[in-house]
């Protein structure tokens, strides 16, 4: 790249790092911020899931300082020393008793301080559930991912519409700032479940106010992504790149743009609406006669279900959003490793597009248990169940990819092989809570937390790790360690897997979500179970770590990659790595479809910028 | 990255021209405003539900309430119809390269908007020295949501016409995507008005 531009001005720090219109810059920039909330959302699932393995005792090393106040822990000691100083000085019997008694009840309010109360307890269920969403995974798939590989794979030099793009950086990035201000206002983050049922978002602290600020602006974000995303798709693919020629990730892209396009601003309606609820004493979702400690509201008349139907409308398309994506970059790393051509490449497209289809007409089926007409319950149970159709179709066709490849067992390659796996145990489970008298039964319980996890990520999260390695080095032009990247990988496989496969089994015998263990005895039983779940969760979470350091330590110290070091077919592969900084210096012509693998010849593969017949088209 | 290298990048290098960066923008628009088109879609369903569920009584004094500032409705309404075919001689005229009268329709569409938000002001105000505001009743909520996420985006017209049209000597005549982009714009807020009175006021 220093060669053709050799002579000009180099940009400066701000604008190379910070205001960047670059495409690519704006990919890392996603992946980088999203990876912060990666490790603060799972730090506060950490600390719940210590919670439940550990009713009652505080949470190591930073309890202390996050569960409990400043006023706590100055005040603690000093009970104890009143107590101690009253017991010395209490004559009869019955003073030393009542003198013991405080004693005792001081020493325990000290060494439990530090635990996460009921409270905290419900505000780190939903600030995780939240962050994990809005701030990790979406940003990830579509904002790291989209932003870097759309304008590569169309063959182009940069998105539509590039300060557009920057734009949508910068508001998610005021979105991440509300969202961490949420912690730090009175009575703490939002704590409504990450779904903000009305009407306990109605009556929270200023938490939630910040929560529906914070999910708007990333929402706005969403709408300025799918816009640049879907004209750079349809209006700036190169020559000869017809839609049948895009490399699956692109489709999901595409698909997904669509859905965020669509879905999105019923969300922000939603949000808007509650916040004037909140704001403006509107009463769109709260009750008529609403009580709350015994104090009348002043709202009055609106509609409490509405909520979860417009919630839901935008939330269960966005399910999708939280799975397209990673659908389509495991389907490329599963034929780029598997040396194959994918199983019906058209099939697979049409799958994408009933599954985000269907996606508009399901919603209901989070709102079984909400109370609705059997038969209403009955159409949406029949529609959901039929996702079941494209969802197995991308399965069969990812298992056909792989019959008789000579499979490369690298990084990769088995970090989708797993996205595929944990997606067929997630999408089984999906199945069972289509099913409304099923759903009624395991609603609410930790099948449904295993269901999500086993998707999002079993699924997403296991994709973005394979693809994160695959395209490295077309990010910063090095490879990450396969050693530390194999053992990442084999430490979140058995982990993950250890950590919510079990919790089908409690879910189904009864154990909710979203509940402190020690207020419900039933809960007692569990508690073998639950703890060896947190080990296992907590070792999945300092694996973590494995990755974040190789991905660091990769981008200065990594062994410098080659053009096209997987020897893969698609366009961003046939320029230098990493990638120049407008893509192609000429605009690349395209002559075939993005997975021939395997074709007669003494070649392998078939790059797209290669004619088939005849030697390869000069530079 | 230097303009130059830009220039180098995205105009000539890749073949592209105005009439594609135009094409594109409109295309863009257009996907904007499928997305606004959801939005207001979201508000108005959540009006149908909640209207279909009020008390009669709460509809009966509503309706009265507003048919006393019926007629500013009404006169906005023509406004607004009016100020669409201003917008259209404006990117008509710009299409002939006739800047001048672009400029000109385009000043005169913003001072119709800004009509209209004086006038909803007026009705507004009526409305809130009889102490109605958002929280009244169930459905003023919903009036208010609807009607002043529309004047808010009329506002953002109003604002972005001026500034348009204050551009329109340095546009050249195959590259007016602006104008035509934010005519599309102000159609799309009349086209919403057209909706909200109607379903407000009438029904």
């Amino acid at each position: 790249m220093s060669d053709e531009h050799g002579g000009h001005e180099k940009a400066g720090i701000f604008r190379t790092y910070v205001w960047s219109t670059n495409h690519k810059m704006i990919g890392k920039q996603f992946l980088v911020t999203s990876f912060v909330f990666l490790f603060i959302a799972g730090f506060l699932v950490l600390s719940l899931r210590w919670q439940l393995a550990n009713p009652g005792k505080p949470v190591p090393v930073l309890g202390r300082l996050i569960f409990a106040t400043a006023e706590q822990r100055e005040k603690a000691p000093k009970d104890i020393a009143d107590a101690e100083k009253e017991l010395a000085a209490a004559k009869d019997d019955a003073a030393k008793k009542k003198a013991q008694e405080n004693l005792d009840n001081a020493n325990k309010r000290a060494a439990g301080l530090g635990a996460v109360n009921d409270q905290q307890f419900i505000m780190l269920t939903s600030m995780h559930g939240s962050l994990m969403i809005f701030f990790v995974i979406i940003p990830i798939l579509v904002g790291a991912f989209g932003n870097f590989l759309i304008p590569l794979h169309v063959g182009t030099h940069d998105m539509a519409f590039p300060i557009l793009n920057a734009a949508s950086y910068w508001v998610f990035w005021l979105a991440c700032v509300f969202a961490i201000a949420g912690f730090a206002v009175e009575g703490g983050a939002a704590s409504a479940g990450w779904t903000m049922y009305s009407t306990l978002s109605e009556l929270g602290g200023p938490g939630q106010t910040m929560w529906l600020i914070s999910l708007t602006l990333v929402g706005f974000s969403s709408i300025m992504g799918a816009v640049n995303y879907l004209t750079t798709i349809l209006k700036m693919r190169a020559p000869g790149l017809s839609m049948w020629r895009l490399p699956l990730t692109t489709w999901a892209q595409f698909i997904t743009a669509v859905l965020q396009l669509l879905a999105t601003p019923v969300l922000a309606g939603a949000l808007i609406m509650l916040s004037c609820d909140r704001l403006l004493g509107t009463h769109f979702f709260t009750p008529g006669g609403l009580m709350a400690t015994y104090v009348p509201q002043p709202h009055s008349g609106g509609n409490v279900l509405l909520w979860q139907h417009v919630f839901w409308f935008y939330s269960h398309p966005a399910v999708y959003i939280l799975v397209l994506p990673a659908m389509g970059m495991a389907s490329d790393l599963l034929a780029v490793g598997a040396r194959k051509a994918i199983f019906g490449y058209k099939a697979m497209v049409y799958s994408i597009t009933a599954i985000a289809g269907l996606g508009f007409i399901v919603w209901a089926h989070h709102m079984f248990m909400s109370g609705m007409k059997p038969g209403l319950g009955t159409a949406f149970m029949i529609s959901t169940m039929l996702i079941a159709l494209p969802s197995a179709i991308k399965v069969f066709n990812w298992l056909g990819t792989l019959w008789r490849g000579s499979i490369r067992f690298d990084t990769p390659t088995l970090n989708a092989l797993s996205f595929v796996s944990m997606f067929i145990i997630g999408g089984l489970s999906g199945i069972f809570m289509a099913a409304t008298p099923v759903d009624i039964f395991i609603h609410d319980t930790y099948y449904i937390v295993a269901h999500f996890h086993y998707v999002v990520f079993g699924g997403s999260l296991f994709a973005v790790f394979g693809a994160v390695f695959f395209w490295f080095p077309k990010m910063f032009g090095r490879m990450m360690n396969p050693m530390l990247g194999k053992l990442h990988w084999f430490l979140s496989f058995v982990f993950f897997n250890l950590t919510f496969f079990p919790m089908h089994i409690i879910g189904a015998g009864g154990h909710m979500r979203r509940v402190q263990i020690g207020d419900y005895d039933w809960l007692a039983p569990f508690h073998s179970w639950n703890v060896f779940i947190t080990h296992s969760a907590i070792v999945l979470g300092f694996s973590q770590i494995l990755f974040v350091f190789n991905f660091f330590w990769s981008m200065y110290k990594g062994k410098p990659a080659e053009a096209n070091p997987w020897q893969s077919n698609t366009l961003e592969w046939s320029i230098p790595s990493p990638a120049p900084e407008h893509n192609y210096h000429v605009i690349p012509e395209v002559y075939n479809g993005p997975y021939e693998y395997g074709v007669a010849g003494d070649k392998e593969y078939l790059p797209q910028t290669e004619k088939s017949a005849g030697p390869p088209a000069a530079h | 990255m230097s303009h130059a290298d830009a220039a180098a990048a995205h105009g000539h290098d890749g073949g592209e021209d105005h009439a594609v960066t135009f094409e594109r923008a409109r295309f863009g628009m257009w996907l904007f405003i499928a997305s606004e088109i959801m939005m207001f879609g979201a508000f108005i369903a959540v009006y149908i539900v909640l209207r279909m569920s009020m008390p009669q009584e709460v509809v009966d004094y509503s309706k009265e309430v507003l048919s006393h500032t019926f007629h500013l409705a009404l006169i906005n309404t023509f406004i607004l119809i009016a100020s669409s075919y201003t917008v259209v001689r404006g990117v008509n005229a710009m299409s002939k390269g006739n800047k001048g009268h672009c400029e000109d329709m385009l000043i005169l569409t913003a001072a119709l908007g800004l009509l209209f938000l004086v006038l909803k002001g007026v009705e507004y105000a009526a409305k809130f020295d009889h102490g109605i505001g958002p929280s009244h009743n169930v459905f003023f909520s919903c009036y208010f949501l609807m009607t002043g996420f529309h004047g808010l985006h009329v506002l953002i017209g109003v604002i972005l016409l001026p500034w348009c049209a204050f551009y329109v000597e340095k546009f050249d005549a195959h590259h007016y995507a602006h104008v035509e982009n934010l005519a599309l714009y102000w159609h799309f807020v009349d086209v919403v008005w057209i909706f909200l009175f109607p379903i407000v006021y009438l029904l």
